[in-house]
């Protein structure tokens, strides 16, 4: 069973990371596991709309932002002490994880709400280049955004406080993400073998035949566009703490780009490929950019061969494997949740 | 006067975005193929044409030079990547025109270096003519707009009134009838490819002396351009002159007015911050309202 | 007509200068099979198309059971009774034929949204499910991936997506298209034992199939009904042989 395999592994992997990277002195790797993992969360999100829902949006990155930047704007105008809003209702800053997080979960989830709404009414190539465009509307939202730092982004002065957690802690932070990581993966293992996720990939497979079942399908697909957006804004909210520096870079098109990337790579429409595939993306550009600053002449090329010839990702080659010997007359769909 | 200069620049911003809309939409509309690496060839043309201009002192030979430059390598990605992917779904047009479009800049920055290249405007076209008393405009921006409408004509006629544009048009509707006349179809993609390449060239050749010829510059135009052809309605020249001139006038328009007119109602200076981020927003509203009335675009193409 | 399951009246639809349906109106009773036949292009599909609600009529009533439905959503309809199978199988390719037809069962087991509970190991839904594979003889491929199926199963399998929410009136657009002989004969059986159950509106070429199977034909030419009637009267009909049957034993 190479999926069990594998998994187990991950899972050591993950838990000692901090532990072997400080013990060899090489700690900023923390740093760079933290990255795979909040950007592999991000990759889940868009993953639950694209595998599982078939709805090819170039713009998540815009949630993820938006996201990132709800922590640093509360936590900005904690800092300075100048309420967030003072009309309709007296609105203050806070630098609470408990607080800021949820909120930007919340407002990511509202901008999904608008962009779904408008954009899911249309479909295939239109709906493509509109979540793209929303995405460039909100990018350049943030460039005119003065007050936070426009153009050149906004600092944050520390990490979030999380009662007795210290986030600036890099292991803490590091194991903080893992745990909120695999939250979603054990939510998504459940959401996509419940009755919303078999809409959903029905949905993705068929969605006429769905209508003529009796499905509102606009109402789920919208469901899951905002369910999407919501994770992708705690995606940006860790992300935000983690280099304790926003800018309208999390929303550029490059990014969106990037975490299609990692959901194709990694295989659609399964619970862990966005993570393997954001571990092998960011470790081919760790690697490739040791060797050449030029590294996207080898990585574009590359990316042209995967879509050309390994359509299904890795964790699908992982799963063709384990699939290889198959109890007879009895599919793995039954029971256990749709890997 | 003000009022006028703008408009004047909207459109001349309008015919470039046309530029690139018509390949792009051409593309879109009968191979089915969405190419991000549409902006890639509007970059290399800037490149080629900055360079021989730089050579040889002479706008037109750069000109000249870029023109097939853009062609050539648009027609090659389509023979060694995008043919294959024809029959796949956008998704994969997506990722793998993305991946291009990283090769292309890394392989630009490779070649010309990281930093701007600039172009000149042509001596003969570096004065200003007065359009209206009092009135000053750059004839180059004007030559831009002759330039683009007479694109504009020529595809026209071009889809219209030829036997390649009959082919053109059954095509988009009917592949297997087109093969059955005896057509080589590979070939017709390719060529309407190259054509639309070099449109693109000619789009990043005549920004040249406007903007800075600088890897990167064609994804913000890029993504102005699906904006345009959004609104127009996918496979749609007429929808893309529309859309063009419409996404053209409004950003022109909004840059210029609304930061004055919210400074005008609001007062302070934050109000004119309100007025830079709503103005930069101001063409993906109008997106999205054309969309709200009209989901297919303003020109929706059967089928 | 009262007592009328389907009431449509005036029924018009034109694309651009093609009146694909002009002027269509027709009543099928509770439990009758009613053959709509016609030649290719007649707008025979066009027809279940807007009564399935996927293209709105330009003028028109379409009445199901009392309550009008000309302007409903498409999944409103189905809601409201109206099973369907199209004229290509029209199944989830990637979802097991076990799943397929849980999920026609789901859509009219209150709403989707839950988020948690296994639906697969969910009885309210895998039960009616089984029985309804069943019912249509697909019981042993439960578990094979719907894309694996064979094109005549696959007919099959959307026979019983149809049937799994409990249909009052079925609309079946050339349900034995593309089958050969035997699975032909296999569809018919089937849709046999389901008459008097359920209402059909049966779209089909196969004359066989028709006679076989319609209390009442419906014949349309040119986007209007010529004729409607008892098969024999229809057989018998002059302006049908003329416009119709003639050709087609000729073919």
């Amino acid at each position: 069973m190479a999926r069990r395999a594998i998994l187990a592994t991950a899972a050591v992997v993950g838990l000692i990371l901090p532990l072997a990277a400080t013990a060899s002195g090489q700690e900023y790797l923390i740093g760079v596991a933290t990255r795979i993992l909040i950007l592999a969360l991000a990759g889940l999100s868009l993953n639950l709309i694209l595998g599982y829902g078939g709805m090819v949006s170039f713009g998540h990155a815009a949630f993820f932002g938006v996201g990132a930047y709800a922590v640093a704007i509360l936590a900005y105008h904690d800092t300075m002490g100048e309420p967030v809003l003072t009309w309709p209702i007296e609105l203050a800053g806070t630098q609470s994880a408990f607080v800021a997080w949820p909120a930007a979960m919340l407002i990511s989830a509202l901008f999904a709400l608008v962009v779904g709404a408008i954009s899911l009414r249309t479909g295939g190539l239109y709906f493509i280049m509109i979540t793209l465009a929303f995405a460039q509307m909100l990018f350049f939202f943030f460039v005119g955004l003065e007050t936070y730092g426009g153009d050149d982004g906004l600092s944050l002065w520390a990490r979030s406080s999380a009662g007795p957690l210290d986030l600036g802690d890099p292991a803490t932070f590091y194991y903080l993400t893992l745990g909120l990581v695999a939250l979603v993966l054990g939510f998504k293992a459940r959401l996509v073998a419940a009755r919303f996720g078999l809409a959903l990939q029905g949905i993705r497979d068929n969605e006429q035949r769905m209508r003529a079942l009796g499905f509102a399908t606009l109402r789920y697909k919208l469901a899951a566009f905002v369910l999407a957006g919501a994770v992708a804004g705690l995606a940006g909210a860790l992300m935000a703490n983690h280099s304790e520096f926003v800018s309208p870079a999390l929303l550029s098109w490059q990014r969106s780009g990037e975490m299609l990337v990692i959901v194709i790579l990694g295989g659609m429409g399964t619970v862990y490929g966005p993570v393997a595939g954001a571990i092998v993306f960011f470790t081919l550009e760790e690697l490739l950019s040791q060797w050449t600053t030029h590294w996207m002449i080898v990585l574009g090329p590359l990316l042209v061969l995967v879509v050309l010839y390994a359509k299904r990702g890795l964790w699908g080659l992982v799963e063709d494997a384990s699939r290889a010997r198959p109890l007879p007359g009895k599919e793995e769909r039954r029971g256990e949740p749709a890997s | 006067m003000l009022i006028v200069e703008q408009v004047l620049n909207g459109l001349q911003l309008g015919v470039m975005l046309f530029l690139l809309a018509a390949g792009l939409t051409l593309v879109l509309g009968i191979m089915n193929l969405i190419n991000l690496a549409h902006g890639s060839l509007y970059m290399i043309g800037a490149f080629v044409a900055a360079s021989v201009a730089g050579w040889t002192g002479s706008f037109v030979l750069g000109l000249l030079a870029a023109l097939p430059a853009a062609a050539l390598v648009g027609m090659a990605i389509e023979v060694v990547a995008l043919r294959r992917l024809y029959a796949r779904d956008h998704l994969d047009q997506v990722l793998a025109t993305f991946g291009l479009i990283l090769f292309f800049n890394e392989l630009v920055s490779i070649v010309w270096g990281p930093r701007a290249l600039f172009l000149d405007t042509p001596r003969w076209l570096s004065g200003a003519v007065e359009i209206l008393p009092g009135l000053p405009y750059p004839a180059y921006r004007l030559a831009v707009l002759a330039v683009g409408l007479a694109v504009a004509v020529f595809l026209a006629w071009l889809v219209r009134r030829t036997r390649l544009g009959m082919l053109i048009r059954a095509g988009a509707t009917n592949r297997e009838m087109v093969a059955a006349l005896g057509v080589n179809i590979r070939l017709l993609y390719t060529l309407v490819f190259g054509l639309g390449a070099m449109l693109a060239g000619l789009a990043g050749v005549m920004a040249g002396p406007i903007y800075a010829v600088e890897v990167g510059m064609g994804e913000h135009i890029l993504i102005l351009t699906f904006v345009v052809i959004v609104i127009g309605g996918i496979g749609s020249i007429r929808g893309a002159l529309a859309g063009a001139l419409l996404v053209g006038l409004v950003d022109t328009l909004g840059r210029a007015f609304l930061p004055t007119l919210f400074g005008a109602a609001m007062g302070p200076a934050a109000a004119s911050g309100v007025g830079a981020s709503l103005a930069s927003m101001a063409i993906y509203i109008v997106m999205a309202a054309v969309l709200a009335l009209r989901p297919r675009g303003l020109f929706p193409v059967h089928g | 007509m009262s007592t009328a399951l389907l009431d449509i009246a005036g029924l018009t639809k034109a694309y651009g200068a093609v009146i694909a349906c002009d002027h269509v109106s027709l009543t099928i009773a509770p439990g009758e099979v009613h053959a709509l036949i016609g030649p290719n292009g007649a707008g025979k599909t066009t027809l279940i198309a807007q009564i399935a609600g996927e293209r709105l009529p330009d003028s028109g009533r379409i009445v199901l059971d009392g309550h009008d439905i000309t302007r409903l959503p498409v999944h409103a309809r189905a809601r409201r009774g109206l099973g369907r199978s199209f004229q290509v199988a029209s199944i989830f390719p990637r979802l097991s034929v076990l799943d397929n037809v849980a999920l026609a069962v789901q859509a009219h087991a209150g709403h989707s949204f839950g988020f948690w509970r296994p639906a697969r190991r969910d009885e309210a839904l895998r039960g009616p499910a089984r029985a309804t594979l069943a019912r249509v003889g697909l019981a042993a491929r439960a578990e094979a991936l719907a894309a694996a199926l064979a094109h005549g199963e696959q007919r099959q399998l959307e026979l019983a997506m149809a049937l799994a929410g409990a249909p009052r009136l079925l609309l079946l657009d050339e349900p034995t298209a593309g089958m050969g002989p035997t699975d032909t004969a296999r569809m018919i059986a089937l849709l046999n034992e389901l008459k008097g159950d359920v209402a059909i509106l049966l779209v089909e070429h196969d004359m066989d199939a028709v006679f076989a199977l319609a209390d009442r034909i419906s014949v349309m030419v040119y986007g209007r009904l010529i004729a409607t009637g008892t098969p024999a009267a229809v057989r018998a009909d002059p302006e049908v042989r003329r416009a119709y049957l003639g050709e087609d034993e000729v073919a």
